[in-house]
């Protein structure tokens, strides 16, 4: 497929000299008219199109010009340089000129966690601190923290016992114990800033001890205990005066089947009065249709009342039809008094 | 068999309403009886006093159906209303619809009504109204929802849906194996 400028020459003559049909010319017309981007090896004709023939044989045409459009491409290819290797010719590309859509969403943002959150209402900024610090053991810089850290803990060879603290108490252990409770509650915090984040719920500890717990706490943990037995909590005595928790679930409870159908239908009658109170007497829709119809209606009285003069030329007028409902002006009071 | 609890009663009512507005206490309050609603297998139904006495010496999985179906509770809780409630909506309906008879089978096939198959609508009805749907010559046909009010369909075009479908008499041999 990959041709040198050399052999294009060649090409060309073979093409102009051959008669054949099926041979086409690598010489397109209209040539301005179809937008290269190499990069994309892609070509775009924009040659009108013969709108008449093109219902009548529409796949013809449509190769023709992808035809052409595909040899102005390949055409502009072969001006690129072109160097030998292993004895295929290579071009390399241009830059891509069109901009394609990315095949993926652009990553959202991780949503901060609570710290961060706190931090930004108190305006706490981070401080960047230096990697590296001075190690004054060994004098030399050492790490902050992780493997090979300067003043590192763990390698203390010997502990000094703090003032009232228990002598035989370990404390090796005891420094073990609090990192390892310190790397629990981070993660604990890690998760629940992740649930945070996904709006789930947020799992809570259960009932942990805790250093003051509150009376709810407390009345929830006496729930729990009462119930937690082989028979659920059945058997479990219970304080003579003693209320039913408010943690524990509610049994629902129905009316019996053939009760009293008295009461049931007076229930059940109170209820709709109190929903028939509940919807507005007064329906705006309605009222506001109601008085759009009276509009209409007026109108079509006085197109009708404008034709009656006409009728009433004969037996009606003399019967005194003709005279209008109302008469006179004035206002409401006045109206229609003053012939009395 | 139960009663309904207050929420259900509630929900039950608010439906009903839509159909029949306060005629619901002539359902409730009859002088010929003493007649419920019970709760069977999240289907509500009306029946008498005695009826309900002679059905609830019966297992209550065994009882397929008892009085007349009115509708059923969703998983969701919301009330739907069956054909089967036809009966008794249709004396009591407050805003009506009738059929031209060229549009009857259509409706009666499970299609909504469109203002080209309406022949009469009720004055001031209005969107979203529960409608109980007639042929012209009286005859309820099934019930649905107005789509439209009744000024909005004055002025629209015949191929607009007036009334939307929610039950009619041809489920009763569509549906045959689930109503009750």
């Amino acid at each position: 497929m990959i041709m040198a400028d050399g052999k294009q020459s060649v090409v060309d003559t073979v093409l102009s000299q051959s008669n054949d049909v099926r041979l086409e010319t690598n010489q397109i017309e209209n040539e301005e008219l179809i937008e290269l981007d190499e990069g994309n090896l892609l070509a775009v004709n924009e040659n009108k199109i013969d709108t008449k023939n093109f219902k009548v044989k529409n796949e013809d045409i449509l190769l023709a010009l992808t035809r052409d459009a595909t040899q102005v491409l390949f055409n502009s290819l072969w001006k690129l340089p072109v160097e030998q290797k292993d004895g295929a010719f290579l071009i390399t590309l241009p830059e891509s000129q069109t901009w394609l859509p990315r095949e993926k969403h652009v990553p959202k943002k991780r949503p901060p966690t609570k710290w961060e959150e706190y931090a930004k209402t108190k305006g706490i900024l981070n401080k960047k601190k230096s990697r590296m610090i001075w190690d004054e053991q060994s004098q030399e810089y050492k790490p902050r923290w992780g493997y090979k850290r300067a003043n590192d803990a763990t390698k203390d060879w010997l502990i000094e016992v703090p003032d009232n603290a228990d002598p035989y108490e370990d404390q090796y252990e005891k420094r073990k114990t609090a990192k390892r409770e310190r790397v629990a509650k981070n993660e604990l915090q890690r998760l629940r800033n992740v649930a945070r984040a996904q709006k789930s719920k947020v799992p809570g500890l259960g009932l942990t001890p805790t250093e003051k717990p509150s009376k709810d706490h407390l009345s929830k943990a006496l729930a729990v205990a009462h119930k937690s037995t082989a028979s659920i909590g059945k058997f479990t005595d219970r304080l003579p005066k003693e209320k039913p928790s408010k943690f524990t679930g509610k049994k629902r409870k129905f009316e019996p089947s053939i009760g009293n159908f008295g009461s049931e239908k007076e229930k059940q009658l109170k209820m709709l009065d109190i929903v028939s109170k509940k919807v507005p007497t007064i329906n705006t829709t309605k009222a506001a249709n109601r008085i759009l119809r009276q509009d209409e209606e007026q109108r079509a009285q006085e197109k009708k009342s404008k034709k009656t003069p006409k009728k009433l030329k004969g037996r009606k007028a003399t019967l005194g039809l003709g005279k209008p409902g109302r008469q006179g002006g004035g206002n409401k009071k006045t109206r229609g008094k003053r012939k009395r | 068999m139960r009663p309904l609890t207050q929420e259900e009663t509630n929900t039950f009512f608010e439906k009903l309403s839509k159909y029949i507005g306060e005629n619901i206490k002539l359902l409730i309050d009859r002088q010929d009886g003493s007649y419920c609603f019970r709760l069977h297998k999240d289907r509500v139904y009306y029946m008498s006093e005695d009826q309900l006495k002679i059905g609830s010496s019966a297992a209550g999985d065994t009882i397929l159906s008892i009085g007349s179906c009115f509708g059923k509770f969703t998983k969701s809780g919301k009330f739907h209303l069956l054909i089967t409630a036809l009966d008794y909506l249709a004396p009591y309906a407050k805003h009506k619809v009738w059929l031209k008879s060229s549009a009857e089978q259509q409706f009666l096939y499970g299609h909504h009504i469109m203002k080209s198959g309406l022949g009469r609508l009720t004055e001031d009805t209005e969107q979203y109204q529960g409608v109980i749907v007639y042929n012209m010559n009286d005859l309820p046909l099934g019930f649905g929802v107005a789509a439209k009010s009744t000024q909005a369909c004055r002025n629209c075009d015949p191929m607009t849906i007036v009334v939307f479908h929610q039950a009619d008499t041809g489920q009763y041999i569509r549906d045959e194996e689930t109503l009750t």
